[in-house]
């Protein structure tokens, strides 16, 4: 669990974040939306502790990130956006940086290369960016830790890779989830007997909703001053309904048009099911942000 | 799997899962997928795929056998095809209906073209 309280944050004079309070439950694939400059990759560095709060508190589990205790560093992977450029290859790079992970799992890391297609025996200065960036996220993953951090994972991906990424991150909390269990029927699948972790608490900040649409649960939006929601797919789809339509509505907060009509953004006053639309989403919100504050203040206490 | 875009995910997973079982690609009385089995199969959050397997549960279609996984019901079929039956008639059928009227088109003819 990832708890942050009354947090400050600036850059020399220039404020990031005031007053911010947030909460990561364990064991989800969190998505971090929010829009340019607000701050989404400074939460990330301040949660791995890479970046210190001026006032309040990050806590994950019992660690205070900024103290960085190894036994808290040992168990949290932040992913920059920005690749490295090395002059060394994937499973050089990774067996450097794997005995610092107690659950690094170098059997794990080549099944993740081979899955997403690279040579881990290629080095970085000759690849592609896209092939970059799926060699590191098989070098995050390898890591098992608890906590993994990805910003901006799926830039830059070609469109097969870009399932191929979802496909790698389902599989991924499910290997550790079937290695903790005890039912024993499941656990022959897992690649490794050294993983005794929880199911992994996943953070991607992103931009690219679309790439990670029914992969995230639940989503969090960020404000430069506050944050504008943090809610479960069914606490969205109970609060707000989604009308896709041949008509605008007065009442919408937000209105799109989509090809064939328009997607409309209403409170959902009736208790009607619809499919939630992740992009509408961050625009009615993003549009409305004292209406929707309110709309969610009911209920969704954490 | 394709998803549309108008309905939840989580219904459609669970219509998903409903035709398997009438294709017998589920049998009745054994195990089916587990959560994040299906998860992964689909590409969804395993938090939406629990609500499809909740659904399935709360309408005896599947039932937990705990610590084992979901297990199909003896009568997993006859529920599902009454309630698309139920379905059929309740918001299919007064529009098809509804299209007769305007066509002109008489059982009749339904039956003789069918």
């Amino acid at each position: 669990m990832i708890t942050i309280n009354n947090l400050d944050f600036s850059y020399k004079n220039v404020a990031v974040f005031k007053n911010i309070s947030l909460e990561f439950k364990e064991g989800n694939v969190y998505g971090l939306l929010g829009e340019n400059g607000v701050g989404k990759t400074t939460m990330l560095k301040i949660i791995s502790g890479l970046q210190f709060p001026k006032n309040g508190t990050c806590v994950v589990d019992d660690f205070i990130p900024s103290e960085r205790n190894p036994y808290f560093l040992q168990n949290i992977f932040y992913l920059p956006e920005e690749v490295i450029t090395e002059d060394t290859t994937p499973e050089k790079f990774i067996n450097k940086i794997g005995v610092f992970y107690p659950r690094y799992d170098y059997a794990y890391f080549l099944n993740l290369m081979k899955e997403l297609e690279v040579d881990p025996s290629r080095k970085f200065n000759a690849m592609s960016y896209g092939q970059k960036k799926k060699s590191l996220l098989a070098c995050a993953l390898s890591l098992r830790t608890d906590y993994l951090l990805l910003d901006e994972p799926t830039n830059g991906l070609d469109i097969p890779s870009k399932a191929l990424f979802r496909k790698v991150i389902l599989q991924h909390c499910v290997s550790t989830d079937l290695a903790d269990s005890h039912v024993s029927a499941c656990g022959q699948n897992s690649t490794s007997d050294t993983c005794g972790g929880r199911v992994p608490t996943i953070i991607i900040s992103t931009h690219q909703v679309k790439d990670v649409e029914n992969l995230i649960d639940p989503i969090v939006i960020l404000d430069h001053e506050e944050v504008l929601l943090n809610a479960t797919f069914e606490e969205i789809s109970s609060k707000l309904y989604f009308d896709y339509g041949s008509e605008k509505s007065d009442e919408a907060l937000y209105t799109e048009m989509i090809p064939g009509g328009y997607i409309n953004v209403l409170q959902n006053k009736y208790g009607m099911e619809s499919k939630v639309n992740v992009e509408a989403l961050f625009n009615a919100v993003r549009n409305n942000k004292k209406v929707v504050r309110d709309i969610f203040a009911v209920g969704c206490e954490q | 799997m394709e998803f549309k875009s108008h309905q939840p995910i989580y219904l459609q997973i669970y219509f998903h899962i409903c035709e398997m079982i009438l294709n017998d690609k589920f049998k009745v009385g054994e195990k089916i997928m587990s959560v994040r089995e299906m998860a992964v199969e689909v590409g969804v959050n395993p938090n939406t795929v629990m609500r499809s397997y909740e659904l399935l549960q709360s309408k005896n279609i599947v039932i937990n056998q705990r610590g084992i996984g979901f297990n199909v019901a003896e009568n997993a079929k006859e529920i599902i095809l009454e309630e698309q039956k139920k379905q059929f008639i309740e918001e299919e059928l007064p529009e098809i209906i509804r299209k007769m009227k305007l066509f002109g088109i008489s059982i009749e003819e339904v039956l003789k073209n069918s």
